[in-house]
């Protein structure tokens, strides 16, 4: 009977893949990457963040990042800030979630105090940069509605074209175009349309990595506002995973020393 | 040549007069020592901090002659710190220095922290000189009471003096549990005779009265449970031990002039902290009970603030807060909040230099008694900041706390270097 079935599934199998529509395609896409991007636990990492206006003016900043996989939610995330000085010690947790409100505290030093902050301001900038908060926050499935676009190759390599039209509250766009490597499933390009639906932003990754034998990282992000003339270069250095991080070091305690 | 010998003559003031316990001394001692053989095992070892100089422009004269007019300050806060055996323990070493111009008292020292901090993964174990910050509200801070105000600095209140204190937090899935013993009592600053910025008459430092016959080795004790529920955060706290709000009761000082005399009570208070985050709202409350040998009272502020995110298609932020404050005791309360409204206004630009403002207003909503203040803030460059800040007051009841600093409105440019 078992057997039957299964040789049914087998015959129905490509007439369902005919049958796929832009949208189902889309959604696969974002799945597969999302299963190939699963089961790293934890990571630990260096950020340094160059940020320049259109007369080319630079200013620099320098964090630290650490991030728990949460099966079936988003990611916890603790950033410390190094530099500019002033903020030296200033640390940010965020209990990010699919579609619901992340959660997030900010931790202010001189003051001893951990603030509870809105995280409605999805698309406001992060330490003055080109990326917003919805950036730079954990990218689950659920976060977008998808429609598979064309193939498109970039730079020599075969990607898929897929648009993402994001499902949760107080995003600053109206869609992305995101071109994602046929073979590896990493990002290559994301283009970002504002509430307008004019052409906003361009994020393009370089320099990718392979951790653990299955994780690509970037090493360099370029986001370019072209409605602004600005821009901000994401370089990502000592990547470390499987840490051994637990729930623990992502409370508010944590947050208090964090340094 | 004269400024720099009484700069001298601060200096040793300092230290002559530093406040700071001996256990506290060998503490900080024996720590260095420790650190400094054990140098090789430090995962992480830093040096940070600040260094600023501030101006004062005052708008009118003084109440008082005696009282200072324009007024140059100085202040450096360097910080060390180390980490080892895989980043569990930790130590912190913060402490502060500041000369002022024109007042002896605000020219002082004081160690912010010195604290060593174990952390397991069920608890964590601070000894030493520590800061601690309870509370949600922004107006006035009623539940905060393990540090005392060091008032000399900022008549807001928001800067605190190092609080001698072991810690343990218990941590658990259903939320903290943090004990405190606070074996050492810091007695809160007041501007000296010649300061601006303080009660009239001027407060006699010299011989505080308390109600414990331990007086300033009376030991307290505090306990707090925090923790967050969905879009809850909530703390509930107990202290027992001497108030960090003194009585101040007219007298004469050791000259015979008039002063006021503080008179630091023992207390047992009960404190309740709750902060909804909704959207762009933010719900806050803080309630304590007091009781002392005097009398009992209770005290509550809470309010809201809603941000509007991204204004005029900017990046710019602005908040809105409004808060509320009530005091049982009413005018015989020794705050100026009793029965007040804070209605304020956040500006953050969100650009490169992170500029900032609030602008706020406390009225009294039975006194003719309202404080206008103002707090911006910009980076320069990648290791500078400006910061200005004015206050405006204004009292026509003679006795309340505002009154006798009604003709100290002022404005301060500070410019910090960070290192």
């Amino acid at each position: 009977m078992r057997i039957r079935l299964l040789m049914v599934l087998f015959v129905l199998l490509p007439l369902s893949a005919l049958a796929e529509t832009a949208e189902e395609k889309g959604l696969a896409i974002a799945v597969e990457a999302d299963k190939r991007d699963t089961g790293w636990h934890d990571s630990k990492s260096e950020l340094e963040m160059v940020l320049r206006n259109k007369n080319g003016d630079e200013s620099q900043r320098a964090m630290r990042n650490k991030s728990l996989e949460v099966e079936g939610d988003g990611d916890k995330t603790l950033i410390v800030f190094d530099a500019p000085k002033d903020v030296k010690g200033t640390a940010f947790l965020s209990f990010t979630h699919a579609v619901k409100p992340d959660d997030q505290w900010l931790y202010l030093p001189a003051l001893k105090r951990v603030k509870r902050i809105s995280s409605s301001n999805k698309s406001g900038p992060f330490m003055g940069s080109e990326f917003a908060y919805e950036d730079i926050s954990s990218q689950e499935i659920e976060k977008y509605k998808y429609k598979y676009i064309k193939d498109e190759a970039i730079d020599g390599r075969p990607t898929f074209l897929v648009e993402r039209y994001p499902q949760y509250k107080n995003s600053g766009y109206t869609r992305q175009l995101a071109w994602i490597d046929q073979e590896t499933y990493r990002v290559t390009k994301v283009e970002f349309y504002d509430r307008k639906d004019s052409l906003l932003k361009t994020l393009t990754y370089h320099d990718y990595k392979k951790y653990l034998e299955q994780y690509w990282r970037a090493h360099r992000m370029e986001m370019i506002n072209h409605q602004t003339g600005k821009s901000t270069t994401l370089a990502w250095k000592d990547f470390s995973f499987n840490t051994g991080l637990t729930e623990r070091d992502f409370d508010k305690n944590s947050l208090k020393r964090a340094r | 040549m004269s400024g720099f010998a009484s700069l001298l003559e601060r200096s040793a003031r300092w230290f002559a007069f530093s406040a700071v316990p001996v256990a506290v001394k060998h503490f900080v001692l024996v720590s260095l020592i420790f650190l400094s053989t054990n140098v090789a095992a430090l995962e992480k070892s830093e040096w940070s901090g600040a260094v600023a100089a501030e101006y004062r422009f005052f708008f009118e004269d003084p109440v008082d002659p005696r009282q200072h007019g324009n007024n140059a300050s100085a202040w450096f806060e360097p910080q060390y710190y180390a980490e080892w055996s895989q980043g569990r323990q930790s130590f912190l070493f913060v402490p502060f220095g500041r000369v002022d111009q024109g007042d002896d008292e605000r020219t002082h020292a004081d160690i912010r922290e010195a604290i060593w901090t174990y952390a397991a993964p069920q608890w964590e174990l601070r000894a030493g000189i520590g800061k601690v910050f309870w509370g949600v509200t922004e107006a006035v801070h009623l539940v905060d009471i393990i540090n005392q105000t060091d008032l000399v600095e900022n008549p807001d209140g928001e800067e605190k003096l190092g609080q001698p204190m072991v810690n343990l937090a218990w941590i658990q899935n259903w939320g903290t549990l943090d004990f405190f013993v606070l074996p050492y009592f810091r007695e809160r600053t007041f501007p000296g005779v010649n300061g601006r910025l303080r009660p009239s008459p001027p407060v006699d430092l010299d011989n505080p009265v308390y109600e414990s016959s331990a007086e300033r080795n009376h030991i307290d004790y505090a306990a707090r449970w925090s923790h967050f529920i969905g879009d809850w955060d909530l703390g509930v706290s107990v202290f027992n031990g001497t108030s960090r709000i003194p009585v101040l009761n007219p007298g004469l000082d050791g000259n015979g002039q008039p002063a006021l005399i503080p008179f630091y009570p023992l207390i047992t208070q009960f404190g309740l902290d709750a902060q909804a985050t909704i959207g762009s709202w933010l719900w806050k409350l803080e309630a304590i009970h007091v009781s002392a040998k005097a009398d009992s009272f209770y005290a509550a502020t809470g309010g809201l603030e809603y941000s509007f995110f991204g204004v005029f298609e900017s990046a710019a932020d602005i908040g809105l807060l409004f808060e509320y404050t009530y005091d049982q005791r009413k005018d015989l309360a020794p705050t100026p909040f009793q029965n007040d409204i804070l209605w304020a206004v956040r500006l953050a630009l969100n650009d490169e230099q992170s500029t900032e403002l609030l602008v706020g207003i406390v009225r009294d909503l039975e006194r003719t008694e309202h404080t206008l203040s103002l707090e911006a803030s910009r980076r320069l460059g990648s290791s500078w900041t400006l910061g200005v800040e004015a206050r405006g007051f204004s009292s026509s009841v003679a006795g309340t706390p505002t009154y006798a600093v009604r003709q100290d409105d002022y404005l301060q440019v500070e410019i910090a270097y960070h290192f």
